[in-house]
């Protein structure tokens, strides 16, 4: 077994025993992102010498026996955190080569807990894609099938743990940017309730969707993952002052014979693909077996999610954006006048997409639409919302696909917005309504010539997410999943 | 102005908050540091940053909520302006919109006939102040971006149109910032820019009911700017309906060095500034608590102190409100009452001291009451001088002239020059004597009835005792001899 196929529970285990150096982990991990990242593009910026330097201090606390959490382990950062002295670009043209004065609390957090940055990973442009092809930084490929995406935003993160190019990585989820890529590339991905991660230093897509969560190859490095991230921040007012949960060291202690479990049947619809319900209903025949209650519940406004979601995240878009007009960082290309400036800094340094949200945010924004659509769109949010605390009076949790496809082609959506936005249409009611999400592989289906991994999602309420979190640890225990080793 | 006619006048006072940090960043505020030291990666809108509210701003709003008999919202939401601008980084400005955390208050407002007005307030919010661009760079193709004031907290105190005068308009501009630093929550100085004013300004027929097209000055720098640009731009209102026009709803500027005012942005011109509620903060709620804690520590007010000075000092209610104009000249007037030990002075006289001689010195010096060269101990002193008829009010006048160049004591200054009066009765009737028999024809004239030559008689006496005879003595000595 070669060091970079550890996961990050293991690889911590061992720096900590002495069994192996964060220096011999870290140098394994750089040797193959340096053979395999031209052609992955998973990570954008490698930060090797910076890495080995974070190794050999990791070392040296070890050997001084005061190692922390994840003491030594290297991880991938989505490019969307800031980090202090190191290019952050969020995926864009506007902000290649800016170097933040400053860092992200989420990623502050990790290192904090002893974890070593091998680099910052490829994302759609300023998180808006569900492809990784809205990247400025070129199309990151899906290890299972390198002709397909590994989904998005997060899709460098998702490529570059499923091809073992670190032990464990960062995304953030505005409308399903964890879950989706982590269903694409066979991973576990959470979506934490909005609050549970610091917004600070995360480049801002939707402000009142955005939130952290990790990307890792098991439920339980996951949760240690998260538990290294999460946490109050007084920089961030909608962060939770709420007591943390030492996720990973409660994964087994589920009752599956009280478990409650709701299937909205509004998701087990037409355009589901019915290869990846197969997947689905098996993981659930699991655990009827195990004794847990499975019952159809209805979540009767899930279909006004996606068009709701695509009003308030490039409504609150089109605002985060304005920041970005060649004044004082990032790109700035010289007009004849002020207007001119503006208008050449931001046709430059934005992509298509990003233009497309900044436009239909600003036009739901105006006056004599807004009630139409900003408002209308708020509504229905705060349904959706009630929809799902009414059945979680009902059920533990909600268990749904991620996705209504596997991984699809590279090129094979990007020119129809409208069909890559559907891809989003089990995700987005729990972004709209806050709530933490997990998504677990259940299982893998043959596309083609491809065999391609199927992710379950698993809802629960607000701050409960250390229920879902066991659920998928149930799961993965019953699964006959098997992660695909490295090529 | 045209007999006719009558002005609604409502103002927009946009009052800084004299905290030390910003609204949403931990950066100072201090006026007139090197440009753009005070901005910090929040000012600067890097990406990923994220506001924080100010809680003193926020406790500064409820205090003025209170001052103004206001009601003040148990939740307000901070909202979005988006419009691009380089001294607004973020490319929005965040304001209250919709729910603003002062809401249906009142300012009244005080005249010199003793009269009062209460002016309505329709708000007040809490919104963080732009850069400043500075375009004068002797470079014409750059302009320049200043970032300290980004983000600066600010009160905006939006009045009802209830103003009819530009007095009027002087007298609520005055009163708000009387109130401002009484509460302490801002320091009023104009020329700083610390409190600005924007006057929305239509005229109408006496009579007529509904409201006439406003237009809004902007850049009124001083509270004799807010009077004069009415005024103008007034009279520009009604040159113009009367020669058969109509008014356009602009933004106007007044240009100060011309005294005029000048179009700057029609109507149709105005941003749609795509207003939302910012998501990065949340709706602000106050705890019955926190506002209750407030309350119970509000000071004593320019009203309530006018109240107090009318009854306990029975002074009149315009020297009243003239007194509490600031917490200082307040607080000057009552120490010259209480100025020394045992002993009460006169708190009438003391007023007619303070507002009259006292402010009309400072007045010419273009200085104000915390710079007076004459201390309020010093001028009880004085008081306490005429009072007990050391010195006449005469010679009083003289020694406060003196007290003005030299800030020296009363006692000492009438000591040292002798100007203690006179009211030895012996002496004074010897010099009586003395100039009735060297007037004998003055003399004969008062005796065939001209009562006004007695002015003659005290003149001769005060000059012979260079203004120290005690003139009732004086009176009653002449009296009694011419008989």
């Amino acid at each position: 077994m070669e060091l970079y196929e550890l996961g990050l529970k293991e690889a911590a285990d061992q720096i900590k025993a002495g069994k192996i150096t964060s220096v011999e982990l870290t140098k394994s991990y750089l040797d193959r992102i340096a053979s395999r990242n031209e052609e992955m593009k998973a990570y954008i910026t490698v930060c090797a010498d910076k890495a080995l330097e974070m190794a050999a201090e990791s070392d040296k606390r070890v050997k001084n026996g005061n190692p922390r959490l994840i003491e030594g382990v290297p991880v991938a950062i989505k490019d969307l955190f800031c980090t202090k002295g190191v290019q952050t670009t969020a995926g864009s043209h506007m902000l290649e080569g800016f170097v933040p004065p400053y860092e992200s609390t989420v990623t502050e957090n990790l290192w904090n807990a002893g974890a070593v940055m091998l680099g910052k990973t490829n994302m759609d442009e300023f998180a808006m894609g569900s492809s990784n092809e809205t990247s400025y930084f070129g199309d990151v490929k899906n290890p299972w099938d390198k002709t397909r995406t590994p989904g998005g935003s997060s899709g460098g993160s998702a490529t570059a743990v499923a091809d073992y190019l670190c032990a464990a990585a960062t995304g953030s989820d505005t409308g399903g940017s964890i879950r989706q890529p982590a269903a694409f590339t066979g991973l576990v991905g959470i979506k934490p309730t909005y609050g549970r991660c610091s917004r600070f230093g995360m480049v801002a897509f939707a402000s009142s969707l955005d939130q952290a969560g990790p990307m890792a190859r098991s439920v339980e490095d996951a949760a240690l993952m998260l538990r290294c991230m999460a946490g109050y921040d007084e920089k961030d007012s909608t962060s939770a002052d709420r007591p943390l949960n030492d996720y990973d060291e409660h994964l087994a202690e589920l009752d599956v014979k009280s478990l409650k479990i709701g299937l909205p049947e509004e998701y087990f619809i037409e355009g589901l693909d019915p290869v990846i319900k197969a997947e689905i209903d098996k993981a659930l025949e699991n655990f009827k077996q195990g004794g847990a209650e499975i019952k159809t519940v209805s979540l009767p406004h899930t279909k006004y999610a996606v068009p709701a979601y695509y009003i308030i995240a490039p409504a609150e878009a089109a605002s985060n954006l304005s920041r970005y007009d060649g004044m004082r960082y990032g790109l700035r290309v010289e007009g004849s006048n002020l207007n001119d400036t503006y208008c050449k800094t931001r046709s430059a340094g934005f992509g298509e997409e990003v233009k497309r949200r900044i436009m239909v945010g600003n036009y739901t924004l105006s006056s004599g639409y807004y009630d139409a659509y900003y408002t209308k769109a708020q509504k229905v949010r705060a349904l959706i919302a009630e929809d799902f605390n009414k059945v979680f009076e009902e059920v533990d949790v909600i268990i749904t696909p991620t996705t209504p496809t596997v991984a699809f082609e590279l090129g094979g959506k990007i020119t129809d917005p409208i069909a890559m936005y559907l891809n989003d249409v089990f995700t987005t009611p729990a972004s709209l309504a806050g709530l933490p999400g997990i998504s677990v592989p259940v299982g893998t289906v043959k596309d083609g010539e491809s065999e391609l991994p199927v992710g379950m999602q698993i809802l629960a309420k607000p701050f409960a997410l250390q229920t879902a979190m066991q659920v998928a640890y149930a799961h993965e225990q019953m699964t006959d999943f098997k992660m695909r080793s490295a090529e | 102005m045209h007999p006719d006619y009558e002005m609604v006048i409502g103002l927009e006072i946009h009052a800084q908050v004299n905290s030390k940090t910003k609204l949403f960043s931990g950066s100072s505020t201090t006026f007139g540091a090197e440009p753009n030291t005070q901005a910090n990666i929040i000012d600067l809108a890097m990406p990923g940053v994220l506001p924080v509210l100010n809680t003193e701003a926020v406790d500064a709003g409820i205090k003025l909520g209170f001052a103004l008999k206001a009601r003040v919202n148990r939740k307000s939401v901070f909202s979005r302006k988006n419009y691009f601008y380089p001294d607004l980084p973020k490319g929005y400005q965040i304001t209250q919109f919709e729910l603003p955390i002062v809401e249906h208050g009142t300012l009244t407002i005080d005249f010199e006939d003793g009269s009062t007005k209460d002016i309505g307030i329709t708000r007040m919010h809490l919104e963080e102040d732009a850069g400043k661009s500075v375009h004068d760079f002797g470079d014409e193709n750059h302009s320049h971006v200043d970032l300290n004031r980004a983000g600066t907290p600010l009160m905006e105190i939006v009045s009802e149109p209830d103003l009819r005068t530009s007095e009027e308009a002087g007298i609520y501009v005055r009163k708000m910032r009387a109130i401002l630093r009484f509460l302490d929550i801002c320091d009023g100085n104009m020329d700083e820019g610390s409190m600005r004013c924007d006057v929305n300004v239509s005229v109408r027929k006496k009579g007529v009911t509904e409201l006439g097209t406003r237009c809004e000055i902007k850049n009124v720098n001083s509270i004799r700017s807010v009077v004069k640009s009415i005024d103008y731009e007034a009279s520009r209102q009604i040159d113009v309906i009367e020669s058969g026009g109509e008014i356009a709803q602009q933004t106007r500027l007044w240009d100060e060095a011309k005294g005029t005012t000048r179009a700057m942005r029609s109507k149709e011109d105005a941003h749609d500034y795509r207003y939302f509620s910012d998501p990065d903060i949340l709706p602000l709620c106050l705890t019955e608590e926190r506002i209750e804690k407030i309350k119970q520590a509000m000071p004593e007010l320019p009203d309530e102190m006018k109240a107090r000075f009318i009854t306990e000092y029975e002074l009149t209610n315009y020297d009243a409100s003239v007194l509490t104009l600031s917490r200082a000249s307040a607080s000057y007037y009552e120490r010259t009452i209480e100025a020394e030990e045992g002993k009460k002075h006169d708190p009438k006289l003391c007023a007619n001291w303070v507002t009259g001689e006292l402010f009309g010195a400072l007045n010419k010096m273009g200085k104000d009451i915390t710079q007076s060269p004459v201390s309020p101990e010093n001028l009880g002193e004085l008081v306490g001088l005429i009072q007990d008829k050391t010195i006449s009010g005469k010679i009083a006048k003289q020694v406060f002239e003196e007290m003005l160049e030299t800030g020296g004591a009363p006692k000492k200054i009438v000591e040292e020059k002798g100007l203690v009066q006179i009211t030895d009765v012996s002496a004074l009737d010897g010099i009586v004597k003395d100039i009735i028999a060297n007037n004998a024809e003055t003399v004969e004239q008062y005796k065939s009835g001209n009562q006004r030559v007695m002015g003659f008689f005290v003149g001769q006496v005060m000059k012979q005792t260079q203004g120290k005879a005690n003139p009732g003595i004086v009176n009653d000595l002449l009296r009694q001899n011419l008989q």
